[in-house]
C-alpha cells in the first residue's frame, strides 16, 4: 500500500498548483462564474494542451499519459482547492468511463486527450433506449435531470437504464438542455431530454466496466473534496494568524485554535484515505470497492464540516458574497451529494462489509 | 531477507513462542517473571528493538521490519505490557540524548527485558502543565540528593530504573531549571504506592522521593536542559501510543470494530438500520485513524519526521477510544453495567461479556487523559503543526520560585497575586 506521494508526484503537483495560481486565482474564478460560459475557455485550452491533464488517464495509446489514480488524484485535489470552474472533472469522468468500457472508443478518448472534445459523463441517468439497431446506432427517450456541465458538452456520455454506454451529440435532433440554476456558482448543472435522439453504442450491458467507474468516480470525486477541505482549512488558519480580537491574534484562543486543530486531523484522515482508494484503483482492484465508498463516506462529510467551520470562524465576513468562504461551502455541499445522497455511500459500504 | 521472508518468519516465530493467555494492563508478580522470560526469548529471536541501533544492543533494520513485526504481532496477545513505557519512551530518549556509557549499560537490558522501566514527570501540582514540577534534586557529594512527590506512574510497582525530571534550578523560569534524571527504583527513599485508577485496578502509582541519592553519571542531557530532554520523550510518548508499542493491538478489544460486527451482524448483517449505521461509522473512524498512522509510518520510512503530527494520531485515538467504548456499552444495553461473577469496574478481573464491556467504558477515559490531555493534543497540533500563534504567557520569564501554584488565592484576573 502506498500513502505517501512519489517525488514524481509532488512535481506533478507543484506544476499544477502553479499553474492554478497563476491562471485561474479566486479573482479570476470570480470573473468566470460571473460569465456566459461559466467558465474561462482559456484557461482550460491551457490546462488541457500544456499540462495535457484531461488525457492524463486516457492511454498512451490513445494519445494520452497513461498515468494512474495516484496522479489523477493529485491533479483533482488541486483543481478542487482552486475550485476550478469548468468541465474538467465531468471530462475526467467521461474519461473514466470510456477506459474501462470494454471497447474503448478510439475517436473520444483522443478527442479528449488532446483537449479539443468536452465528453460530459451521464452516469446512472435511467434513460432508456428505444431503439438498438445492430448497427451500433440507438435510439434514446428520457431525461437526466441533472447533468454535471451539461451545458459545456460536446458530446454527452449517457449511461442508460440498461447499461450501455452511448454517445449523443447535445446538438442532435430531440435534444433539449435547459442549464440549471445551483447552489454552486463555480459548477453548472444542465437538464437534459432525450426525445428519440440517435446516438452511438459504446459498449452495451457492461455491468462490471460500470460498477467499476462508479468506485472510480467516486474515488476522483474525493480528490477533489480533499483539495476543497485542504484550501478552505489553509484560508482559516492563515486569517487566524492576521485577524485581531480582544488585542490578540484569535488563532492563540482555544476556542479557535482547538476548533482548527480538530480540523488538521480531519484533512490527515482525509488525504490518508484518498491516497489508499487512488492505489487500490491502481493496484488492488478487489480493495476499490469498498476504499470507495469509504472515501466518499469520510471526505463528503469532514469537507463540508471543515467548510462550514472555515466560514463560521472567520465571523461575519464569512457570510457575505464578496468573500471566498461561501464557494468552498457551497462546492463542499454539491460535491457531498453529487453521486447521490450521502446515506446511499453509507448503506453501499455496509453492504461491502456485510454490515 | 525479503520482507515477505521476514514476515514469515516472524509470524511462525509468534506462533510458536507467543503465550496462550490475555493481557489484563498490569499483571502481578508471576505474570511479571513469565513477561520478562518471554521478553529475553522475544531479544534472543531478534524482534526486540527492531529499528535499534545495533551497537546499543538493537537490530540495526529498517521501520519496514518494525512495521512487518507490528502487522504480524497484531494477531497475537504479547505480555509486553510492563516493558512499553521503557521500549516506547526511555530508551528512545536514552538512545537520542543519552552518553555512550549510559547506552552500554541500559539499552541491552531495557531490550532483553531485564530491567524494567517508568517515566517519572507527572506531579500532583503539575499535570497539563508538567515544566511547573516541585520534586527538587539538589547537588550533593558525587551526585544529586532528591525530594519530592511524582504521580500517574505506570508499571513503576516493577520498575527497576525510572526517567525522572526534577527542578534543578527555581531562580530561573520555569522551562529552563529542569534537569532529567536515571533514577535506581529500588534506592533507599523510594517508596512507591499503588493508586487505584476509575476500573477499581491500580494500573499506574504515585512516588515519593525521600532524600533519594542520585550519582552525577545518571544526569541524561545537560544540567538545566530537562525541558528539551521531556519533549523528547514526550513525542516518542505519543508516537508510540498511537502507534500501540507494547499494546495487544484491537485483537482483544470487546468494543473494536471486528468484535461488535461478530456480536450485531451475523451472517445476515444486522437487522437494525441503526445499528448498521452506527457500525459504518465506527468503521469508518477505525479505518480512517488506521491509514493516518499507517502514512505516518510510511512518511517515517521516507525520512519525513512525524513530529507533533503524532499527537493528532493520539488524539483521535483517544477519541476512538471513547467512542467504540460507548458505542459498544450502548449496543448491549443492561448487561454492560451488571453481570454475574467479578470484574469490570470493581478492581477485579472479569471475563463474562458484561465485565469486558464495563472494563471498556471504565477504562476509556484513560487514553484522552495519559500522554497529554485532548486539549493538550490540540495545543500542540495547533501551535506546532499548523504554527498558530501561542496563548499569552504570564509564566515564561519569572523565576519559578516567584510563580504562584495551585490553591493560591487568585488576583482576580487569572494572573499572579
Amino acid at each position: 500500500m502506498k500513502l505517501v506521494l512519489t517525488a514524481e508526484q509532488r512535481e506533478l503537483r507543484e506544476a499544477v498548483r502553479g499553474f492554478l495560481a497563476a491562471a485561474s486565482p479566486l479573482s479570476a474564478v470570480r470573473t468566470a462564474m460571473d460569465s456566459e460560459a461559466g467558465h474561462d475557455p482559456a484557461v482550460y485550452r491551457r490546462l488541457a494542451g500544456e499540462l495535457g491533464l484531461t488525457g492524463l488517464i486516457v492511454p498512451e495509446e490513445y494519445g494520452g499519459a497513461g498515468a494512474g489514480y495516484a496522479e489523477l488524484a493529485v491533479v483533482l485535489e488541486e483543481t478542487g482547492a482552486a475550485l476550478l470552474p469548468g468541465p474538467f472533472l465531468a471530462t475526467t469522468a467521461a474519461a473514466i468511463a470510456l477506459t474501462q468500457a470494454r471497447t474503448p472508443d478510439k475517436e473520444l478518448l483522443s478527442g479528449i486527450a488532446e483537449g479539443r472534445l468536452n465528453a460530459v459523463y451521464v452516469p446512472a441517468s435511467g434513460v432508456g433506449v428505444d431503439a438498438a439497431g445492430g448497427d451500433g446506432r440507438a435510439v434514446l427517450r428520457g431525461t437526466a435531470p441533472q447533468v454535471i456541465n451539461g451545458m459545456d458538452a460536446d458530446v454527452l456520455l449517457v449511461e442508460t437504464a440498461d447499461g450501455a454506454l452511448v454517445a449523443v451529440e447535445p446538438g442532435a435532433e430531440g435534444v433539449t438542455r435547459r442549464a440549471l440554476t445551483t447552489l454552486d456558482p463555480t459548477r453548472g448543472q444542465a437538464g437534459v431530454t432525450f426525445d428519440g435522439a440517435p446516438g452511438r453504442v459504446i459498449s452495451e450491458g457492461d455491468e462490471n466496466g460500470l460498477a467499476r467507474t462508479r468506485d472510480l468516480l467516486a474515488v476522483a470525486v474525493a480528490a477533489e473534496q480533499l483539495g476543497v477541505l485542504r484550501a478552505a482549512l489553509d484560508a482559516i488558519v492563515a486569517y487566524s494568524k492576521v485577524r485581531v480580537a480582544f488585542n490578540r491574534l484569535i488563532g492563540s484562543y482555544q476556542g479557535v485554535k482547538h476548533k482548527l486543530a480538530d480540523m488538521h486531523c480531519k484533512l490527515e484522515q482525509a488525504e490518508s484515505i484518498v491516497r489508499y482508494a487512488a492505489w487500490t484503483a491502481d493496484e488492488a482492484p478487489g480493495e476499490l470497492p469498498a476504499a470507495a465508498a469509504l472515501a466518499q463516506v469520510y471526505l463528503g462529510r469532514a469537507c463540508f464540516e471543515v467548510a462550514r467551520d472555515s466560514l463560521l470562524l472567520h465571523g461575519g465576513i464569512g457570510f457575505t458574497w464578496e468573500h471566498d468562504a461561501h464557494l468552498f461551502y457551497k462546492r463542499a455541499k454539491a460535491d457531498e451529494v453529487l453521486l447521490g445522497p450521502p446515506r446511499t455511500h453509507r448503506a453501499r459500504l455496509a453492504d461491502l462489509l456485510e454490515l | 531477507m525479503d520482507l515477505d521472508e521476514y514476515r514469515r518468519a516472524a509470524r511462525s516465530w509468534l506462533a510458536e513462542n507467543a503465550p496462550d493467555t490475555r493481557a489484563e494492563g498490569a499483571p502481578d508478580a508471576g505474570g511479571v517473571a513469565a513477561a520478562k522470560e518471554f521478553m529475553v526469548k522475544l531479544y534472543d529471536a531478534g524482534y526486540s528493538g527492531i529499528t535499534w541501533p545495533r551497537e546499543w544492543g538493537g537490530q540495526g533494520l529498517t521501520q519496514a521490519e518494525d512495521r512487518a513485526f507490528a502487522a504480524e504481532a497484531q494477531d497475537f496477545v504479547l505480555p509486553t505490557y510492563v516493558f512499553s513505557i521503557g521500549l516506547g519512551m526511555c530508551g528512545p530518549t536514552l538512545v537520542d540524548l543519552g552518553t555512550d556509557e549510559q547506552r552500554r549499560r541500559y539499552i541491552r537490558p531495557l531490550l532483553r527485558g531485564e530491567e524494567i522501566w517508568c517515566q517519572l514527570f507527572s506531579e500532583p501540582g503539575a499535570g497539563s502543565d508538567v515544566a511547573a514540577l516541585q520534586t527538587r534534586a539538589v547537588p550533593t557529594d558525587g551526585g544529586w540528593v532528591v525530594d519530592g512527590q511524582k504521580v500517574w506512574t505506570s508499571v513503576a510497582h516493577h520498575a527497576d530504573l525510572g526517567l525522572l525530571l526534577a527542578r534543578t534550578d527555581v531562580d530561573v523560569p520555569k522551562h529552563k531549571g529542569l534537569t532529567m534524571f536515571i533514577v535506581d527504583m529500588h534506592a533507599p527513599g523510594v517508596t512507591v504506592r499503588p493508586l487505584r485508577d476509575m476500573s477499581g485496578r491500580a494500573h499506574f502509582n504515585e512516588i515519593f522521593f525521600d532524600g533519594v541519592h542520585i550519582p552525577a553519571e545518571n544526569v541524561v542531557g545537560k544540567v538545566g536542559d530537562g525541558w528539551s530532554c521531556a519533549v523528547t520523550t514526550l513525542l516518542h510518548e505519543r508516537l508510540s501510543i498511537s502507534s500501540g508499542v507494547g499494546m495487544g493491538g484491537q485483537k482483544d478489544n470487546p468494543a473494536a470494530f471486528e468484535a461488535l460486527r461478530a456480536a450485531y451482524a451475523g451472517p445476515g448483517g444486522a437487522t437494525d438500520p441503526l445499528v448498521r449505521d452506527q457500525l459504518v461509522e465506527l468503521y469508518v473512524r477505525s479505518r480512517a485513524l488506521a491509514l493516518f498512522n499507517q502514512r505516518l509510518a510510511q512518511e517515517t520510512k521516507a525520512g519525513i519526521f512525524p513530529g507533533a503530527r503524532g499527537s493528532a494520531a493520539k488524539l483521535l485515538l483517544a477519541e476512538l477510544t471513547l467512542f467504540q467504548a460507548d458505542l459498544a456499552t450502548s449496543l448491549a444495553g443492561p448487561e454492560a453495567v451488571a453481570y454475574p461473577g467479578g470484574g469490570g469496574g470493581t478492581g477485579e478481573v472479569g471475563g463474562s461479556a458484561g465485565a469486558r464491556l464495563a472494563n471498556a467504558i471504565a477504562m476509556a477515559p484513560g487514553m484522552a487523559l495519559g500522554g497529554g490531555t485532548n486539549e493538550i493534543m490540540r495545543n500542540i497540533v495547533g501551535e506546532r503543526v499548523l504554527n498558530l500563534p501561542p496563548e499569552p504567557r504570564t509564566d515564561k520569564n519569572v523565576p519559578f520560585k516567584d510563580l504562584r501554584t495551585s490553591g493560591e488565592t487568585s488576583a482576580g484576573d487569572g494572573r499572579l497575586a
